[in-house]
């Protein structure tokens, strides 16, 4: 009982992150971790979790090893082919995606078992984020859907992963949805918001724009007829649902993010809150010892608000970090100074009690200045320069409708191909697509260079609108730039006025329309919202009467934006610049399909052909 | 009053009542002769099968509630039955002699049937028992051959044909089933002796405390709970003891000889007495620990049922339970009782005729600080009486009594109420249905709902829903829903009228599953009142499967897309693909895009050619195109292999009008052969380079010509061709030839580039010799490069370029670099005053 305690106050403790902000998040952890314990308790006795890869990221987020652990999780495999590992446990379950490529796998390893002639094994599966009905037929086909004890889904749609943020994590989502018109994880994304109703109370409003919000918002509304009678009671905490389709603002994610977090995301990529740097930065520095020992394993750490230094930094444009963090090693050596002030007893036990803090904040700024020196090395660099100064261009509308020398060059010393198509899409989305000579000069440049394969990439650029051919002679992004006011000259990094300043003088589309759907309001962009693709809606779902929630005087609206197809830190630090806006009146909640950079957002759209071994 | 314990009678220190439950309703002329008879365990209700061996004249089933009203009656036209018996779920199980077990509901309903195999039914069955255990119900069988045979749960068959007794010569005289851990065992008696039967095993075992003189065994019964064990034998000796043979409780020594033809315990759960009754044509002998039994005379031929708490005794005209009187009861009511709950009956019913004896016993009570006790005596009590003026006076009593008692919680009383209204409803002879309180509480209120709803009885059921306040959820959805189940039935009503009648009751009542209705009209048969019921049903995962048992896999798809649900629209488009021919198929798909896309997504990870084919039908050339190029990287390893794919996207790309892709492929089959040549000239791998990386590698080869002859064959820019080659240069660290090169004629890249690339390599001398040619305005740049402060600022200083003057000194850093910083910035305050 009493270890049993210590671990949830240790666990609750783990996630106040979620907790802080308006709305508190960790209600839906609390009932994910409830509906989880309650599965594992249908499987009675010791047990073994066979894990589908992906997920023990997401997972990670949920539930630690600790909560296992109570429930009699004895170990923990990976899912491949062949033989399961041996122990001595009474129970196998399965965590995996609906995929049938795993089916054959479990189908292999539960065979293999049963041939065995090991005491015999109770088999359970647990389909995440939900049971597929064509999985289980490829189960039967293989002869091994009677062998399961039990089937049952974890419902993991919405994953928190900060007080203010919400992601699916289902990672080709955008692809999907937009290349390949598979709307699975748009259902998800009902399901999740359907849940998060259940737990939050309905949302009176919907609004969105585009043909997957559309969509979405319909399934939600189906969903909550399908519920029945029953009305939910619970007092609405969201005002509003913003749907956005990614393919509204295309050009966002492709741009290089300049916050702290997107630089760490661009350089390093964050994977379920968790970046993993070089070690040689974060060697421990011991005097004697120089040059010995140092660590070859990557520094693995952990991102999140509830780290007061990085909740403090995390959204800032690059350029106003380093001033934070001398300013915060001043202050902590101050502290630490403190101890020769502390003269009675009395003074010197209230010092030795807050050292932990202390120390956890030396260690913490420590690590932030150490990523900020590897950051800083990049971004000091010309080649990032020089790619930032091209970005600019093409999003402030300069020269845009001819072959950049830049992006010639960088092909001719074969940079990176993700580096390549990042730039020619931004220049194709800014210019609202390329000359036909522009477009295959640029076409026969990367092929020839990285390959002929890469034309199925190209194509799949193409049918997600990246790239494409001017339609008419008529370039629209202008119009768009200056209605929204997507660039802005007088961009203050360290202090900033507009959320221009995440990436240093371009503003977000994406966060523009959430910022005008709260004012002035859409009808005052109507010809842009004509311009940009899908359509634009807006429902109201009916409470029960009484549940019309009557706002306090100064109390803040808040508003649950849904990016459909993912969506960058640079973007969610300009949604929380909005919402601490002091006039701004309005908290934003994000939540997505996918937390992306242009980096493995355009990785997900290539298409990975590789020669046949020879 | 005076006589309430009038039919009370003692065993020893304890006492037994037997009181009427009903007078029957059923008319049996013949009593039970030529009659098989079942009746189900917690009131449940009783089977009569009559003329069951007669040879002229078929056999007819009849089930009759408690109370003997007839609910049903078929004439029987399968075979010859040995054995009726009660499932625990209220379904009837005939056992036939050829081994055919056949279940029926309570309406005579035909359910299912099986066979308990081959050899039981060559031996035939001669005797046959069910049995029940916590949540199943089994069978044993004794056959022809003298064998038995088990099955512990009828609901899912696993014969298992027990070991033979040794030297048997006849039927053994008597058995039973037993449980040793919930595995079932059987215990039968051979002259003498007794033998045990396990799954592999035949013990012989005598009884603990039994005298080998004692005889052998006629007769034998085991407690409803399966907890003891009672032997009868030829001597008039009984025996009874634990079922797991290891102790005696008691025996009995009686003059009776005459094997009795029924025999049954008649235990209280809880008390610590036991009592076993035994029936003969005209009387009922009840033995237990006192030495002397109580004789019942039987005016009918009877039989009796072993229930939890007693036993209830049937007869042709009488259903009466007989049971222990528990000891609250005792207390109260025993003749010149004292205690509590007697005193508190006694002062209420003073009070009521306005006595002051009721503050005279009130205050006897009181004073003993028992009132308290009383007043729950009396509560405990009235649940253990079947006239409800009986209940009543002990609640008045307690009602009476707990006024007096300070802060005396209601919840006992109250709930005392509602189980005995309860009680008193179903105890109506109309319903027939006599449960004891004790019974009640131990099969739940929602397993009698269920019992109520199997009667059709659902005004009752859903008034005790009501009544008992229950969510919709739990009570009345789930009663609305049988019985609209059992509506769809109705033949004689149209599709139309039963869809309505049944929206109009249930309409969107929480917890209505409308497709498990659906589900139940299309099992009879009525697919369109089927699909008229799925209409009303919300939730298209449950609407979809069952469109498509109905064949309706139209509607299905539909539905499907409808909901969003992609695994719904899958699993539609997996029944399409297996039920329709192709061309149907895929003509079905072109009319649903949604459908369409979720079968290519499948396709492409599971069927590859499949969607070709798609493709082809769609006249979709890019996306074959890409398909070709796809598959030119498949399987196919020789070269020759490859290029026929891609010659076919090639083709497929000029349909598509794809110009630029078509010219792609076809560069890249020229180089794939180049490739090839290549490789089989020099011994290196060449194939699947990019023609970037292959001219790299010719150089790096110095195989200069064959790249010069690529570079003017594919038409690469030449400012790329200038970076490849000088990179490759660098890297080979041909130094001479990248000079060479440089001279061969004007740089399409200017002369920045040589220096950037000879300092990638760390070689400033080879870097410094195209400083001269850089131009001007790039020169900084190039001394920079270098690591030639002095001159770079020289330079900057020549072109008066303040921009270029600021790149030079932010690259000052040592004290050395002083002198340098000093001539900037004179030259730019120079600037600043012009």
């Amino acid at each position: 009982m009493t270890s049993h305690m210590t671990s949830s106050v240790r666990n609750s403790k783990m996630a106040t992150h979620l907790s802080c902000g308006r709305v508190n998040l960790n209600i839906l952890r609390e009932a994910m971790r409830m509906e989880l314990r309650e599965f594992l308790d249908k499987c009675a006795g010791s047990k073994a979790i066979v894990w589908d890869e992906y997920l023990t990221g997401p997972f990670g987020l949920i539930a630690q090893y600790s909560l296992l652990k109570e429930h009699e999780v004895e170990k923990m495999f990976t899912l491949k082919s062949g033989p399961l590992p041996s122990s001595d446990v009474k129970n196998i379950i399965f965590f995996v995606r609906p995929r049938l490529e795993l089916m054959d796998i479990i189908a292999d390893n539960i065979q293999r078992e049963e041939r065995g002639r090991f005491p015999q094994r109770d088999f359970y599966i647990l389909f995440v984020p939900r049971r597929s009905i064509l999985c289980e037929q490829r189960l039967k086909d293989l002869g091994v859907l009677g062998s399961f004890m039990h089937r049952d889904e974890y419902r993991l749609n919405l994953i928190p992963f900060d007080g203010d943020l919400l992601s699916m994590e289902s990672e080709n989502a955008f692809k999907e949805c937009y290349l390949e018109n598979d709307q699975t994880s748009l259902y998800q994304a009902a399901k999740g918001l359907t849940t998060l109703q259940s737990l939050y109370g309905t949302i009176p409003q919907i609004c969105g724009k585009g043909e997957c919000a559309r969509h979405v918002a319909n399934m939600m509304i189906r969903m909550k007829r399908e519920l029945g009678g029953s009305q939910n009671q619970i007092t609405p905490v969201f005002d509003t649902l913003l749907l956005l389709d990614r393919n509204v603002d295309l050009l966002t994610p492709l741009a290089t993010q300049l916050t702290y977090e997107g630089l760490i995301d661009e350089v390093y990529g964050i994977q379920n809150s968790h970046v993993k740097l070089p070690p040689e930065k974060f060697a421990p520095k011991k005097q004697g010892e120089g040059g010995k020992d140092l660590p070859t394993e990557p520094k693995k750490l952990l991102l999140n608000s509830a780290e007061e230094l990085y909740a403090e930094i995390r959204d800032k444009n690059f350029n106003a970090v380093g001033s934070v963090l001398s300013k915060k090693a001043k202050i902590i050596s101050a502290a630490f100074e403190g101890r020769h002030n502390a003269k009675t007893v009395g003074e010197i036990k209230q010092f030795v009690s807050q050292l932990p803090h202390m120390q956890a904040e030396k260690a913490s700024l420590a690590n932030h200045t150490s990523i900020a020196e590897l950051i800083k090395e990049i971004t000091t660099s010309e080649a990032f320069f020089d790619n930032l100064t091209v970005e600019q261009e093409f999003m402030s509308g300069f020269d845009t409708d001819k072959v950049n020398p830049y992006i010639e060059d960088c092909i001719a010393k074969k940079d990176p191909i993700i580096k390549i198509l990042r730039l020619v899409c931004l220049q194709s989305v800014c210019n609202t697509g390329l000359k036909q000579k522009v477009l295959d000069y640029y076409k026969r440049e990367i092929l020839q260079t990285y390959g002929y394969e890469h034309i199925l990439t190209l194509h799949n650029l193409e049918k997600a609108g990246l790239l494409k051919l001017q339609a008419s002679s008529r370039n629209s992004y202008p119009t768009i730039r200056k209605t929204l006011r997507l660039w802005m000259d007088d961009v203050n990094e360290q202090n900033p006025n507009d959320i221009s300043y995440v990436y240093s003088g371009y503003a977000p589309l994406s966060v523009r329309l959430a910022q005008i759907l709260v004012r002035p309001g859409w009808r005052s962009i109507e010809e842009v919202l004509k311009i940009l693709p899908g359509p634009q809606f807006e429902e109201r779902q009916s409470l029960p009467p009484g549940l019309l929630k009557k706002r306090q005087q100064g109390e803040n609206k808040v508003i649950l934006v849904f990016f459909l197809g993912g969506v960058t830190f640079a973007e969610i630090a300009a949604l929380r610049f909005l919402s601490q806006m002091e006039d701004g009146g309005t908290e934003y909640i994000i939540a997505t399909t996918k937390l992306i950079s242009g980096t493995t957002w355009i990785k997900s759209l290539m298409e990975k052909l590789e020669p046949p071994p020879f | 009053m005076d006589f309430y314990t009038a039919n009370w009678y003692p065993m020893g220190s304890v006492y037994y009542r037997k009181f009427d439950c009903y007078r029957m309703e059923w008319d049996l002329r013949d009593g039970f002769r030529e009659c098989l008879v079942a009746a189900g365990p917690y009131a449940g209700t009783v089977a009569l099968m009559r003329n069951y061996c007669a040879k002229p004249g078929r056999p007819i089933l009849e089930i009759y509630s408690a109370a003997g009203v007839l609910l049903s009656s078929i004439p029987w036209k399968s075979g010859q039955v040995v054995h009726l018996g009660w499932t625990l779920t209220q379904d009837l199980v005939c056992i036939q002699e050829d081994g055919t077990v056949l279940i029926y509901d309570i309406f005579c309903a035909f359910k299912r049937h099986f066979s308990l195999g081959s050899e039981v039914k060559q031996n035939q069955v001669l005797e046959a028992k069910v049995f029940h255990t916590e949540y199943r119900t089994g069978i044993a069988i004794l056959t022809g051959a003298l064998k038995f045979t088990v099955a512990s749960n009828i609901d899912d068959v696993k014969l298992r044909r027990l070991p033979e007794i040794p030297a048997l010569r006849g039927p053994p005289t008597c058995w039973t089933v037993l449980f040793n851990d919930r595995v079932p065992l059987v215990l039968a008696a051979v002259g003498p002796d007794l033998y045990l039967l396990d799954n592999t095993s035949c013990t012989a075992v005598t009884l603990p405390g039994m005298s080998p003189l004692a005889g052998s065994a006629l007769q034998m019964a085991v407690s409803f709970n399966y907890k003891y064990l009672a032997v009868f034998t030829d001597t008039g000796y009984i025996w009874m003891g634990t079922a797991s043979l290891t102790d005696k409780l008691c025996e009995f020594s009686s003059d009776l000889r005459q094997a009795p033809k029924q025999m049954a315990w008649c235990i209280r759960p809880g008390s610590r007495n036991i009592a076993l009754a035994l029936m003969w044509e005209k009387l009922i002998f009840l033995v237990g620990r006192a030495r002397e039994g109580v004789h019942f005379p039987l005016d009918e031929p009877s039989f009796i049922v072993p229930e939890l708490d007693g036993i209830r005794i049937v007869s042709s005209s009488t259903h009466e339970f007989l049971h222990e009187i528990p000891k609250v009861t005792e207390d109260i009511f025993k003749i010149a009782s004292m205690a509590p709950g007697a005193l508190l009956l006694e002062a209420q019913k003073e009070y009521e005729k306005e006595s002051q004896k009721a503050d005279d016993y009130l205050r006897e009570i009181k004073d003993q600080n028992h009132l308290s006790d009383a007043v729950e005596n009396c509560i405990e009590a009235a649940g253990y009486e079947h006239a409800p003026e009986m209940q009543k006076s002990l609640l008045r009593a307690a009602s009476f009594g707990k006024c007096f008692v300070e802060k005396y919680s209601p919840a006992d009383f109250v709930t005392m109420c509602q189980d005995l209204r309860i009680l008193n409803a179903i105890h109506d002879y109309q319903i027939g249905i006599p449960l004891t309180m004790t019974q009640y509480k131990q099969l739940t209120i929602q397993v009698l709902l269920d019992r109520l709803v199997l009667r059709r009885l659902y005004p009752l059921a859903l008034k005790i829903c009501e009544y008992l306040k229950f969510s919709d959820f739990q009570g009345v959805s789930r009663i609305l829903a049988h019985w609209a189940c059992y509506k769809v039935q109705q033949k004689e009503k149209s599709d139309d009228e039963i869809a309505q009648a049944i929206n109009q009751k249930l309409g969107d009542t929480l917890g209505i599953s409308y497709s498990e209705i659906a589900s139940r009209a299309c099992e009879c048969g009525r697919t369109e009142l089927a699909i008229k019921l799925l209409e009303y049903e919300p939730k298209s995962e449950d609407q979809v499967p069952l469109l498509l048992k109905m064949k309706r896999s139209n509607l299905a798809l539909a539905k499907a897309i409808e909901s969003g649900d992609t695994d719904l629209v899958y699993t539609v488009v997996t029944y399409m693909k297996n039920e329709f021919n192709r061309g149907d198929f895929f003509m079905t798909l072109q009319n649903h895009p949604v459908a369409l896309s979720l079968y290519r997504q499948f396709c492409k990870h599971q069927e590859p050619e499949t969607l070709k084919d798609l493709y082809n039908q769609d006249d979709n050339h890019l996306e074959l195109g890409n398909f070709y190029v796809r598959s030119s990287y498949g399987a196919e390893k020789r070269v020759e292999g490859r290029v026929a794919e891609l010659q076919n996207a090639v083709e497929e790309y000029n349909k598509a009008k794809s110009e630029l892709a078509a010219r792609a492929t076809e560069d890249q089959i020229k180089l794939l052969r180049n490739q090839r040549a290549l490789q089989d000239k020099v011994d290196k791998p060449y194939l699947d380079f990019s023609l970037h990386d292959t001219v790299y590698n010719l150089i790096l080869d110095g195989m200069h010509k064959k790249a010069e002859q690529l570079y003017k064959e594919f038409k690469i820019p030449d400012k790329r061709y200038w970076w490849l080659k000088i990179s490759a240069l660098a890297e080979k660290e041909d130094w001479e030839e990248l000079e060479k090169f440089s001279k061969s004629k004007k740089s399409a890249i200017g002369y920045l580039p040589f220096v950037e690339i000879c300092m990638k390599h760390q070689n400033k001398v080879e870097a410094k010799k195209y400083i001269a040619r850089v131009g001007i305005e790039q020169r900084v740049k190039a001394f920079l490069l270098v690591g030639d402060l002095d001159q770079a600022a020289e330079s900057a200083i020549e072109h008066r370029n303040e921009q270029e003057m600021n790149m030079v000194l932010s690259r000052c850093a040592s004290a050395a670099d002083n002198t340098i910083v000093e001539k900037i910035n004179r030259a730019k305050s120079l600037i600043l005053k012009k």
